[in-house]
């Protein structure tokens, strides 16, 4: 077998794939690149003990393994060969294979198969064959069509059945009715020494629509995965303290009500409680949109998803599960979520249009030539002719090709698109609304080394780079040049900053009543806003005004600062001090305006105004609520690439309508050729190849845009 | 016209023989890791299970 399949030799690897024991555990490992990453990997993993079998997936950046040893220990290994993982859900493992993935694709290779073989015969009969010859070509043909009919094109019959069962019209209703026809009406001319036979259209119908199918199914299934991976990675386990204070990693479903919960700095809280030390500082933005962080006392309220900016405080739970304040504000925009999956998309409607309009056509096909010719027989060749050429390919290929397209090059932009109508409603709106905190401001420090000099900057990096606090990170990352000073008796004041000695004098950073403060002896030098524009956030604000969508800025914290960014954005629009409702509100009525805005926000707080939005993007960093009401995430830190975004998003959405009037045009030719009664098999051969090759080469333009 | 006899079943079972192939590349699941696949026909050591 080997010897008629040269593909075959050049895949040993793949091979072990089948002979490897079934996985039992997978981790995300975003850093694997190369051909050196998967040999260290693998290498490394096979020499642990414990370890049965490792294999990485280098497409979708996994490694998965046999093994006894648990999640942690893989973890750190993986960590000592300089590889940074993830554990990923136990039910992502498993789900890999994709079972309908590959029934469609064998489908669709059984149909590639019979096609080109049947093709080879009519060749035969259109150049010339005749009598015995043709008849006994019709019959091979027949014996290869009907049993791959009957297979390949299942998933149209299938969809086609649900959707008459319920007295409706779907696209695959005029497809099955096109292939079957054309199938049995070719099958009794065989039988019968007919002239025409439609095998070869049959069947390339089947095996075009497939690719279709399967491009759509390609689409939909990665951004499944990928949006399940984004989920997986979320930390879903908590501290907790028993009766001797010792902590113990438990997963959040497992908390009880009264449980004493440890919160590390830098961790969201895991439930809603009551803080049991003595004070913190939490960072509640993803609720309200402050910026500033909130100070609370022992017994103050903790909301589940506060960031503990402070010192590792203690709290106890006092709601767990589906009833804290982010899981019931997650299940508010569940509503709002559903309006928006009533969006009929450019290709459903067409096929309102075109489904009974077709089989209107070939009806009054059959019935004028039953009345002019009197010949039942010939009328309904000319029938199954027309419903042949009117092909569908436009809606069942040339959308699929170029969303997939379009999908594909966003993935390289580092955009995942979730939903399947989210480009077509990006491509409509006019304005754009962004929300603030989270959103077009990280935390961090801008134009730190500006303002101070270079002992300065040394005491400065000295009394940043012990703490982990995230502003002391920012801090660091914004004096990568800078030398640390030698600063001792270094001690972090909770919720206040770091302070320390140096060359006999008090030092101290952190936060006074003037913002961030390095104070030194009795000298102070403020150093500004803890808050950093996202990178490219200014550009993309100008280019997407240059495309004429009116960015508008939306955020809950206080006016001054809301107008301060949003004049170095250069956004005149601008609303402070907004609640969530307030968001929502904006969005709608905007929309009862006939404006379709798209959102761009991260937060909890920006969840309803995300769902409500005609079209809404989330950063990977926003909380899982505004990720699943998004329709894009954003995979990268820099928002640089959001215009493309928009400019694909039309591209594709013009390439999808040039198909269309493509497909249109072919059939303006091919109709009242086929109405006239001329249609041999050989011309609806052409019109369809032509026509699905023509849109397939043009959604590929879709790749071109700069 | 006689060759047709032997052309024909020819081309047929050579087609059945790729279409086998295909269905045996499915089977065992080798377009699950396209990018993976191109990249280890660059690693010249022995993989790490066959060594011993």
């Amino acid at each position: 077998m080997t010897t008629a399949c040269p593909a075959c030799n050049t895949a040993p690897a793949a091979l072990r794939v089948a002979e490897l024991a079934e996985p039992n555990m997978a981790l995300s490992v975003p850093g694997v690149s190369c051909a050196a990453c998967i040999g260290a990997i693998e290498r490394g993993l096979a020499d642990v003990d414990g370890v049965d079998s490792a294999r990485v997936n280098l497409t979708q950046k996994r490694v998965s393994l046999r093994t006894s040893l648990s999640v942690d220990d893989i973890v750190g290994h993986l960590a000592e060969l300089g590889y940074k993982a993830f554990p990923l859900d136990a039910g992502i493992i498993g789900q890999e294979n994709d079972p309908a993935g590959r029934d469609l694709a064998l489908r669709l290779g059984v149909a590639g198969f019979a096609m080109m073989n049947v093709m080879l015969l009519s060749v035969a009969v259109w150049s010339g064959a005749a009598d015995a010859t043709r008849d006994m070509f019709h019959l091979i043909s027949a014996a290869i069509a009907v049993p791959v009919v009957a297979f390949s094109a299942q998933p149209f019959f299938r969809s086609a059945w649900s959707a008459l069962r319920v007295r409706r019209l779907n696209m695959d209703v005029p497809i099955s009715l096109a292939i079957l026809l054309a199938t049995l009406m070719s099958l009794y001319e065989s039988l019968n020494g007919g002239r025409h036979a439609y095998f070869d259209a049959g069947l390339s119908l089947t095996f075009f629509l497939l690719i279709g199918r399967y491009l759509d199914h390609r689409t939909r299934a990665s951004a499944r995965s990928a949006a399940r991976e984004l989920a997986a990675l979320e930390t879903q386990t908590a501290e907790r303290l028993d009766g001797q204070g010792r902590a113990l990693t438990v997963p959040i479903a497992e908390l009880a009500i009264g449980d004493l919960i440890l919160v590390p700095t830098g961790v969201r809280t895991p439930v809603d409680g009551r803080l049991e030390s003595k004070d913190a500082l939490t960072d509640r933005s993803f609720l309200t949109g402050e910026s500033d962080p909130v100070r609370l006392t022992g017994g103050d309220t903790l909301s589940a998803g506060e960031i503990n900016l402070g010192a590792p405080l203690r709290m106890r739970a006092t709601t767990v599960g589906e009833d804290t304040t982010l899981r019931r504000m997650a299940r508010l925009v569940e509503g709002a979520e559903n309006a928006r999956n009533r969006y009929t998309s450019l290709a459903d409607r067409a096929a309102r249009i075109y489904a009974p309009a077709v089989h209107l056509l070939a009806l009054v096909a059959f019935l004028a030539w039953v009345l002019i010719s009197g010949d039942v027989r010939f009328a309904l060749n000319v029938a199954i002719a027309v419903l042949i050429i009117t092909c569908p390919c436009a809606l069942g290929l040339a959308v699929p090709a170029v969303s997939t397209a379009a999908i594909g090059k966003l993935y390289e932009l580092g955009f995942l698109v979730k939903s399947g109508t989210a480009l077509e409603r990006l491509a409509e709106v006019d304005g754009v609304v962004f929300d603030k905190t989270g959103t077009v401001t990280l935390p961090g420090v801008s134009h730190l080394s500006e303002g101070l000099n270079a002992e300065q900057q040394g005491i400065a990096l000295a009394l940043a780079q012990s703490s982990t606090h995230p502003v002391s990170r920012a801090v660091q990352a914004a004096l990568p040049d800078a030398i640390p000073a030698d600063v001792r008796d270094v001690r972090e004041v909770t919720g206040q900053g770091i302070e320390g000695r140096f060359d006999g004098q008090d030092v101290f950073l952190g936060r006074t009543d003037h913002g961030l403060t390095l104070r030194f002896g009795t000298d102070e030098v403020a150093l500004g806003q803890i808050e950093a524009l996202r990178p490219g956030a200014t550009e993309a604000v100008t280019a997407l005004s240059a495309m004429h969508l009116t960015p508008t800025l939306l955020t809950g914290d206080a006016p001054e600062r809301a107008a301060s960014i949003a004049e170095t954005l250069g956004i005149s629009d601008v609303s402070a001090r907004v609640s969530p409702e307030d968001k929502h509100a904006l969005i709608e009525q905007r929309a009862t305006n006939g404006q379709r805005m798209a959102m761009v926000g991260d937060g909890l707080n920006d969840t309803a105004a995300l769902a409500a939005a005609h079209a809404s993007i989330a950063p990977s960093s926003a909380m899982d609520a505004s990720r699943n009401a998004a329709d894009i995430v954003l995979l990268r830190d820099g928002l640089d690439d959001l215009p493309r975004l928009f400019q694909i998003a039309r591209n594709a959405t013009r390439l999808s309508q040039q198909n269309f009037t493509i497909a249109t045009a072919y059939n303006l030719v091919a109709v009242p050729i086929a109405l006239l009664g001329y249609a041999t098999p050989l011309i609806a051969a052409l019109a369809m190849s032509v026509s699905s090759i023509t849109v397939l080469l043009n959604a590929l333009r879709v790749r071109a845009v700069r | 016209m006689n060759v047709l006899a032997f052309l024909i079943p020819v081309s047929l079972i050579l087609g059945g023989i790729g279409l086998a192939c295909f269905v045996w590349t499915i089977r065992t699941g080798q377009y699950g890791d396209p990018e993976g696949d191109a990249a280890r026909i660059l690693m010249d050591e022995t993989p790490p299970d066959e060594r011993d």
